[in-house]
């Protein structure tokens, strides 16, 4: 009897415990993560200056974001950069990948490659403004003792945009081949052996074997490399500001701009909404499209 | 058994082509680098003449006492810097107080939680796990106009340190989720004897536990620490007052005051320079263990 009642107060002790082991969490989620996401979500239909209390005008604002020619051109800025960015920067890092799992486990080596990763972007962005500065940036001396002519980079509509997707092409190749890397050491090597018995050569082994091997761990960098490249902002902040003409206004810049230049949060809040709906879309999208959730492993 | 020896015999030209590779990859994540800490020790004229040596040209240390605050402003404009400059060690400190208070408290206040989800028994928990691996996928920009309000009139923190260090100081869902994993992974047995020997689940968490997870703890505060370390825009928007610049936002300002026609550049990059060695330090001391850390996030 005494132990039974014993086990039952231990019992109700531990969840006690429970509850006040999880009690900060809980108070920093609800604070900083649960409440501000309602609320945005709140405030996208809201017209607020933060100087007068906010007026609620139901759907005007997403009607208006819907006719908004800045926004479109912020999106068409925005798709031009993930474009420019994602398949290159994936198919580098698979490369570099590759070239890891099958030359050299040198963990030395695959520090270095993620070194540009540990660097802030504010950082990363000011080492490339300066290397590519028109006049004294040392890749435009390069290309002129080559005999071309001189390349405005940064400072002209057409090349600013690639030249950011470069940029982040250079901070982020490294950290993604580490995470493929990764991926490519848990694949059996047997598999491997078995295929080149059967007579299989190079490239029909990395077909075959290597990238639906491979699936889910591109999937998850893929995914993340994804939706991080829509939030592209700091790089932006040193190098263009949002220019030359608008060329590289990209969504997380107008957002920027409309809660903290013009103090416009209801209109902020919309356009924030619409990126976050744009990116579950997409997530979901390619969750589907690769069958996220099996792995021919298994 | 043939196949394999004609792969074999074919490894010599193919592993120098890899070699080759694998060092103009490393050339071209180093060398910008490397160009940065040259230009930071080149002076102001050479670097106008002198383009493409790969030493520093006309070696001094002034772009670095510039920045540091060691010439006035008139000395420093009459070297062709700017007035202005930089408040090196002002934005050390801010950056050292921020980053080292978040990860403190965010590394234990995650751990405990973490903890609660791996091994106690309580009512909604895989509901309540649940909602924090949704908030996990939920991007920045949702929460940061918000949050902002937040801070400027409910709480009025705009300009102190808790304003910036609070939103993640009491969780990121990813460290929770982090730790969790870790937790799951240790072995029962040494909490059942701690059990028997009456121990309170505190005592088991700080005795038994926490000493168990050191390399998981330390990892993920290392990954978190750069993570604000490396931070622009929150720090910048909080911390609007000269005082509590953080270096990003330090170095972001300077580039913005530099003369638009003629920057700067050996303030600039004796600036970034200085910027880059506390992520040198880490690199150089945590470099394996961020290695090990990365792959690791792959398979969450």
């Amino acid at each position: 009897m005494t132990t039974r009642t014993g086990l039952r107060s231990a019992q109700r002790s531990d969840f006690a415990w429970a509850w006040l082991f999880i009690l900060p969490s809980i108070i920093g989620f609800l604070v900083f993560f649960a409440v501000p996401s309602v609320r945005g979500l709140l405030m996208s239909f809201t017209n607020w200056d933060l100087l007068r209390p906010a007026k609620f005008i139901g759907l005007a604002n997403y009607a208006k974001l819907l006719g908004d020619k800045e926004f479109l051109h912020a999106l068409r800025v925005t798709a031009y950069y993930v474009v420019l960015n994602i398949p290159l920067q994936t198919v580098i890092a698979l490369g570099m990948a590759v070239l890891l799992d099958r030359f050299t486990k040198s963990t030395m080596i695959r520090g270095i490659l993620i070194l540009p990763w540990l660097l802030p972007n504010i950082i990363v962005a000011l080492l490339w403004l300066w290397m590519l500065d028109p006049t004294l940036g040392f890749i435009n001396q390069v290309i002129m003792s080559l005999g071309f002519e001189r390349q405005p980079f940064l400072g002209s509509v057409d090349q600013a945009m690639p030249t950011i997707a470069a940029i982040n092409i250079w901070r982020h190749a490294g950290y993604t081949a580490i995470l493929l890397f990764a991926g490519l050491q848990n694949i059996p090597k047997d598999v491997y052996e078995a295929a080149a018995i059967d007579g299989a050569d190079e490239r029909q082994m990395f077909m075959g074997i290597t990238l639906p091997l491979l699936r889910p761990v591109l999937i998850f960098v893929l995914v993340t490399s994804l939706i991080g490249s829509f939030q592209i902002f700091d790089t932006i902040v040193i190098t263009t500001k949002g220019g030359p003409v608008d060329a590289t206004r990209v969504v997380y810049w107008y957002i920027y701009e409309y809660a903290f230049v013009r103090f416009k949060m209801g209109y902020a809040a919309t356009i924030s909404v619409a990126l976050f709906l744009i990116l579950i879309t997409i997530t979901v999208i390619q969750m589907r499209y690769f069958n996220a959730d099996t792995s021919d492993l298994d | 058994m043939t196949t394999m020896k004609k792969t074999k015999a074919g490894i010599p030209t193919q592993k120098i082509i890899a070699w080759v590779a694998i060092s103009i990859i490393i050339l071209v994540t180093l060398f910008p680098v490397w160009w940065v800490v040259r230009t930071g020790f080149s002076s102001k004229q050479e670097i106008y003449v002198d383009t493409f040596n790969l030493l520093p040209v006309g070696p001094t240390m002034n772009n670095f006492k510039r920045v540091l605050g060691m010439f006035t402003s008139e000395e420093a404009v009459a070297q062709g810097g700017t007035a202005s400059g930089m408040d090196f060690w002002m934005g050390l400190k801010n950056s050292l107080v921020i980053s080292t208070t978040t990860i403190l408290g965010q590394t234990f206040f995650s751990a405990m939680a973490a903890y609660a989800f791996a091994r106690l028994k309580f009512r909604f928990r895989d509901q309540l796990f649940f909602l924090y691996l949704t908030a996990m996928m939920i991007p920045g920009v949702v929460t940061l106009v918000p949050n902002y309000i937040l801070m400027a009139r409910e709480l009025q923190w705009m300009n102190t340190y808790r304003g910036i260090i609070a939103p993640s100081f009491l969780m990121t869902p990813f460290a929770v989720f982090f730790l969790r994993q870790f937790f799951l992974s240790i072995n029962h047995e040494l909490e059942e004897a701690a059990k028997l020997d009456g121990a309170s689940i505190p005592l088991i968490f700080l005795q038994v536990i926490l000493p168990l997870s050191v390399p998981a703890l330390s990892t993920l505060a290392i990954l978190q620490f750069l993570g604000n370390w490396n931070d622009y825009l929150w720090p910048f928007l909080i911390g609007k007052d000269e005082t509590m610049r953080t270096l990003t936002v330090g170095l972001a300002v300077f580039q913005s005051q530099t003369p638009q026609g003629a920057p700067d550049w050996g303030g600039l990059m004796a600036g970034t320079t200085l910027s880059l060695i506390p992520t040198i330090i880490i690199f150089l001391v945590f470099g394996r263990r961020a290695v090990n850390a990365i792959q690791f996030t792959g398979f969450r």
